[in-house]
């Protein structure tokens, strides 16, 4: 299976004002194979949410390229779910409303997909909030829904722009937890952007360090905890979480 | 503690209630209490000759007036045209407003364009264009609404536009994050969430449109609370003057709180 589903060749892009051009990416390349979780750390404001949005569609690439390859064999743009950094859930739409939005958008509202949205619901505890207002539930069931808002368009690939940020730091570890049992269990390929070198080294498979702008690939880690198939939260006292954590410590003071 | 006495204390929570309750007895009380005193000075100076009657009139000749207006001049029929002008004025506004604010949302282009035509529109007293009205579409009810539009719609353009670009706009990248085009970010986030921006733009509206009718009525009209007042004016019937405009007072006000009540039950509805 380890195919990739995902490969950026040579990605650069800048962010033009009339007083100057400020490049954002360099250069960048790498791939992500089908049911990895990849995370991506790197300096504040080097530039990740640009490349996520770039990955995402929302902005086109000025250099180099983005390719996709399908399981299916198809070279087609896959269905990308992306998940902001606060949860934009819609206070004038009830959880179920706004964990539909995505279906509405695409037209999709079929009888299944409307199951496989109330099957999430159940899956994850929020069944019994459906019929509730965003601000009547607490931040980590928010985050919870705007998965399954996410979700609910079945993605081939999830991209995550530093979805825990907006919490706090207690309710940050129980939904990351959560979070990434939900994507392990639905299979889901994931590409992650962070600052949290706990986070991403208890969450990912593999960690790439970007440089500070305009960033471009410093490395490439893969990640083998001792603890797999555990939570995330007891991956976070694997003998080998030291290690991992002071390598990209290493790697990321030298660019500040 | 034992409670021994018949009248057990009261406790915080009932406290409270009683507080809160005798807030608003005064609020309502004091209401009145300006209401009949206003009323009472105002008969007591005509009555005493502190102020001439002709000119200021009094409580008890606006009421001979009314009775007047009533049965011989058909006031029915005068506010009821007053009153239908202004919803009509009103609703064009609110429609027109919608339809250009919302042309203007989807092209940054043309809002920027349109920008200084509609500061100048809106700061223009719009009385000054009622001749021009006028002449071109004559004395009647096309002229009357269209001075009702006027006065309204710049301010309700501006204040539409402003309301639209105010949403977050991470909320439309959520749109195009899941697919959707610019008109799915305009129909599942930007007119949902502007709602507070469009009910309290139309409660201004109302007003607006009510003043616009009577500069309209003022100068174009054969029937109305407007014509009623010039008409009073020019025959030196004061009285009738301001009987109607303690009738245009009252329909204002009924015209406010119809509209704050359907705000209030879209408020309810949506959870607001």
């Amino acid at each position: 299976m380890k195919s990739p589903i995902l490969t950026l060749k040579n990605i650069g892009f800048s962010y033009h004002s009339i007083q100057a051009q400020t490049p954002a990416l360099h250069n960048i390349s790498f791939h992500i194979n089908e049911g990895e979780f990849v995370a991506v750390v790197g300096p504040s404001g080097c530039g990740k949410s640009t490349l996520l949005s770039i990955i995402a569609g929302l902005l086109a690439p000025e250099e180099g390229t983005i390719s996709f390859s399908n399981p299916d064999g198809s070279l087609a743009y896959p269905r990308v779910g992306y998940m902001l950094q606060r949860d934009h859930l819609f206070e004038w739409r009830t959880i179920y409303q706004n964990a539909i939005l995505g279906l509405e958008i695409g037209k999709k509202m079929t009888e299944e997909n409307r199951q496989y949205v109330l099957q999430l619901l159940e899956d994850y505890d929020l069944l019994p909030f459906k019929d509730k207002r965003p601000s009547e539930l607490s931040g980590g069931m928010k985050q919870r829904a705007a998965l399954i808002r996410t979700l609910a368009t079945n993605p081939q690939l999830l991209l995550l722009d530093e979805p825990f940020s907006a919490l706090d730091y207690q309710t940050r570890l129980n939904v990351s937890a959560d979070i990434c049992r939900i994507i392990r269990s639905q299979k889901k390929t994931a590409l992650l952007i962070t600052h949290d070198l706990s986070e991403a080294i208890s969450l990912a498979d593999r960690i790439i360090v970007l440089t500070k702008r305009p960033a471009t690939v410093k490395m490439e880690v893969d990640i083998h905890l001792t603890i797999q198939g555990e939570s995330s939260l007891a991956a976070r006292n694997a003998p080998e979480f030291q290690y991992y954590f002071n390598l990209l410590w290493e790697a990321l003071s030298n660019e500040a | 503690m034992k409670h021994k006495k018949p009248k057990p204390e009261l406790t915080r929570q009932e406290e409270y209630v009683k507080k809160h309750r005798r807030y608003h007895h005064q609020i309502t009380w004091s209401r009145m209490i300006i209401f009949f005193l206003f009323i009472g000075l105002w008969e007591c100076s005509a009555n005493l000759g502190w102020i001439d009657s002709f000119f200021f009139s009094s409580p008890s000749r606006v009421i001979l007036c009314l009775k007047d207006l009533l049965l011989e001049k058909s006031l029915i029929s005068h506010i009821g045209i007053t009153f239908l002008e202004t919803l009509i004025s009103f609703l064009l506004v609110i429609g027109l407003g919608l339809l250009i604010a919302t042309l203007l949302w989807h092209s940054h282009k043309v809002s920027e364009i349109m920008e200084p035509y509609l500061v100048i529109l809106n700061s223009l007293p719009k009385s000054a264009l009622a001749p021009l009205f006028i002449v071109w579409l004559g004395t009647g009810t096309t002229t009357i609404i269209v001075a009702g539009i006027s006065v309204a719609i710049f301010g309700s353009i501006i204040s539409l536009y402003t309301g639209f670009k105010q949403v977050d706009g991470e909320k439309i990248t959520l749109i195009y994050t899941l697919g959707g085009t610019r008109k799915d970010a305009f129909c599942k986030v930007v007119l949902p969430g502007s709602i507070p921006t469009i009910l309290s733009t139309m409660k201004v509206n109302i007003g607006l449109a009510l003043v616009g009718v009577i500069i309209g009525e003022f100068l174009a009209a054969r029937r109305g609370l407007g014509y009623l007042i010039i008409y009073g004016s020019q025959v030196f019937q004061l009285d009738m003057v301001i009987t109607s405009i303690l009738l245009l007072c009252i329909m204002a006000f009924g015209l406010y709180k119809a509209i704050q009540f359907a705000e209030h039950k879209m408020k309810v509805q949506l959870k607001l």
